[in-house]
């Protein structure tokens, strides 16, 4: 028998993600804007741990995933929409390396190393460049873009089918919604 | 004729021997920092700096050192933070465009290596500081290098809501090197 929800873990792992998502990019939106204080240097190191932060539970969620099988999607969804679905996901995934991984990266190029909560210095993995250091800050910030779309897809997906199919797919990452046993 | 005066005035004053090293290389010279900030090291240095140099690398200990350096001219890697640098709150490059250097005795610390004693002129503040240093001659060249920590609120470097030494560490490594040829 195939399981209704997705495992403690999984649930768990999810709404981290989440969370930091939720945190994360508006406090990067808010910070790049500030006139340059102690308070910004502050924020831009706290953005960067909860995006290292981030591309580590998803690098754990990604492994949980290949040896825990999602539950299947319902069988009266039709194939256009489980193909939507699926994309989305692919798609998520890969932005929330890609995500992390470009300010990691950009990071590098403008010169200001990232130090995991300020204790554990990560590996620069290009070198101090002035002008990558601008492109991949464009980079960035046109993948967080695509990543909140994503997200509004996802989120708009999760709330058709609990409100308006009426179905359990939300309930699988939040059980306490669960309609049908 | 102006490069002639120019060379007369240096002749005058530096009176150098055959054997001293005098005219810098500014090509292959570096005046670089490292700061740390949020626990993380980051390195700026200054573009433009001037130097006189006599320095005998047979008689190390008789060498003598003038450097200015152009305080508006610091790189730190970000257009904002260099404008941020020459503000009053750091540098204040209207009223201190730069800061000084000048030797007052040179002493052999064994190994090849030297220490210089100098006065240090930040800001209008003057204190005197140390400085571990190696001498190389290379090609025809002798380079002096070393580093030495200072700390920049000593001389007011940095000062407001900047004097927070836990987002800006209050010491900062100076990284120095100087080709020299005579």
């Amino acid at each position: 028998m195939e399981a209704l929800g997705y495992t403690r873990t999984a649930i768990a792992l999810h709404w981290l993600i989440a969370l930091l998502i939720f945190v994360a990019f508006p406090l990067g939106v808010y910070m790049h804007e500030l006139p340059l204080s102690p308070d910004k240097l502050k924020l831009y190191s706290y953005h960067k741990w909860m995006g290292i932060t981030l591309l580590m539970l998803v690098a754990i969620r990604l492994s949980w995933r290949a040896t825990h099988r999602p539950p299947p999607l319902p069988a009266t969804m039709p194939s256009w929409e489980k193909l939507a679905a699926q994309s989305v996901h692919v798609l998520l995934y890969v932005l929330l390396f890609a995500v992390p991984l470009s300010g990691w990266l950009m990071s590098s190029a403008k010169g200001f190393q990232t130090v995991w909560f300020g204790v554990l210095p990560l590996p620069d993995l290009i070198g101090k460049d002035k002008e990558l250091g601008k492109l991949l800050e464009e980079v960035h910030e046109a993948l967080n873009f695509v990543l909140l779309g994503l997200v509004i897809a996802h989120v708009a997906g999760a709330l058709k089918h609990h409100f308006i199919e009426r179905d359990d797919i939300l309930a699988r990452m939040l059980p306490f919604l669960r309609r049908n046993s | 004729m102006k490069n002639w005066i120019a060379l007369l005035l240096l002749c005058i004053a530096l009176p150098a021997s055959a054997a001293d090293f005098t005219v810098l290389r500014p090509q292959q010279s570096s005046v670089a920092f490292v700061s740390k900030q949020m626990g993380v090291p980051v390195e700026g240095s200054f573009r433009k700096f001037s130097a006189t140099f006599k320095v005998d690398p047979a008689k190390p200990e008789q060498g003598r050192a003038r450097i200015d350096i152009d305080l508006a001219s610091i790189d730190t890697g970000n257009d904002e933070a260099n404008q941020e640098a020459a503000g009053k709150a750091w540098f204040d490059t209207k009223s201190h465009p730069s800061a000084s250097f000048i030797s007052s005795q040179v002493k052999a610390l064994g190994k090849g290596r030297f220490e210089v004693i100098g006065d240090m002129t930040i800001k209008g503040k003057t204190l005197k500081v140390r400085a571990p240093f190696a001498l190389e001659q290379k090609a025809g060249a002798l380079i002096v290098a070393g580093s030495f920590p200072l700390k920049r609120l000593d001389y007011g470097i940095g000062s407001g809501i900047w004097s927070d030494t836990s987002t800006v560490a209050d010491e900062v490594l100076l990284n120095f090197r100087f080709t020299l040829t005579q």
